[in-house]
């Protein structure tokens, strides 16, 4: 479905997205006409979803970020379910994943520093429903952050 | 530390989740005239709470059917160089995320891949031969969502 051309376009836009049309037909070696068809192209079939602001979470006071890899109670056949709906509910949650694997969901969880980390855990995070074990990943650094496709 | 007030959490939430709507859009939708909502989108990049701009592509459809997340521990901690395997983890173009972090694992590696055998070459070919790299654990991606966080 994709070309060469198209691929050459999603790297450089990846590259960098804030990019003037200009500057990306220039560096993807196409013309401006043929850029904004196949920009065009390629979101109506879906493959470019669009663009979204990063936040940077330390700049607004969050200095900790903590991985919390949880395992439920399968037993409970509405473990998943009624999990998730109660940990959207948690604002310092900023991402949900759901996993095939010894884990079967990991949250990501942003706080102030150790102490307010320590108070939402007990406070909103321990008592989710179903959960089985919990273990924490407590960030360090964050080397290489760019969900770049190799396309 | 910079203070936000409800109109710029209200900014961010919108441009979290749509980062190409122009200022006078999202000015009409909150009420501010277009000059002063691109001046508070300049203070919040100036600030670094809007650290870039990501392209959104669907994954699938560019061929890339498998997310994995593998914790990876350090064999020989002290005898190997952190800087060294960070640096040669970076340069692996299907690992897209490297977290050092501290627990069970010493390294969190978000890695795409076409499929399960795609994943597994990966694994053995690139991750595996790593300098220091021990034991790990992979876990599949099933589904993933992003939570506006505080700015509710």
């Amino acid at each position: 479905m994709l070309d060469d051309t198209d691929r050459r376009i999603l790297r450089q836009m990846q590259a960098d997205p804030d990019l003037a049309l200009s500057d990306l037909a220039a560096r993807a070696n196409v013309t401006p006409a043929t850029l904004s068809r196949r920009l065009e192209r390629m979101r109506e079939t879906g493959v470019i979803l669009g663009k979204r602001a990063e936040i940077h979470w330390p700049a607004l006071g969050y200095a900790v970020e903590v991985n919390l890899r949880i395992t439920l109670d399968k037993t409970q056949s509405r473990a998943f379910d009624d999990f998730l709906a109660a940990a959207r509910e948690v604002p310092e949650v900023i991402e949900i994943q759901t996993f095939l694997g010894q884990v079967d969901v990991r949250l990501a969880v942003i706080a102030r520093d150790i102490a307010h980390y320590q108070q939402i855990y007990r406070e909103r995070l321990l008592t989710l429903p179903h959960i089985a074990d919990v273990e924490a990943l407590m960030q360090v650094s964050r080397i290489k952050n760019d969900e770049s496709l190799p396309v | 530390m910079i203070d936000l007030d409800d109109t710029d959490r209200a900014l961010l939430r919108a441009l979290g989740r749509d980062a190409s709507l122009s200022a006078g859009h999202l000015g009409r939708r909150l009420g501010l005239s277009q000059p002063a909502t691109w001046r508070r989108i300049r203070r919040l990049r100036e600030a670094g709470v809007i650290a870039g701009t990501r392209l959104v592509l669907d994954r699938e459809k560019l061929g890339f059917g498998v997310t994995v997340f593998l914790g990876v521990k350090l064999a020989t901690k002290g005898r190997i160089s952190l800087e060294d395997f960070e640096r040669a983890v970076t340069a692996i173009p299907e690992v897209q995320v490297v977290e050092h972090v501290l627990g069970l694992y010493d390294y969190r590696l978000r890695i795409v891949a076409r499929d399960l055998s795609d994943f597994e070459r990966v694994l053995r070919r690139r991750i595996m031969t790593l300098p220091g790299a021990g034991q790990v654990e992979a876990n599949v991606l099933l589904s993933e969502e992003r939570l506006p966080g505080p700015l509710r």
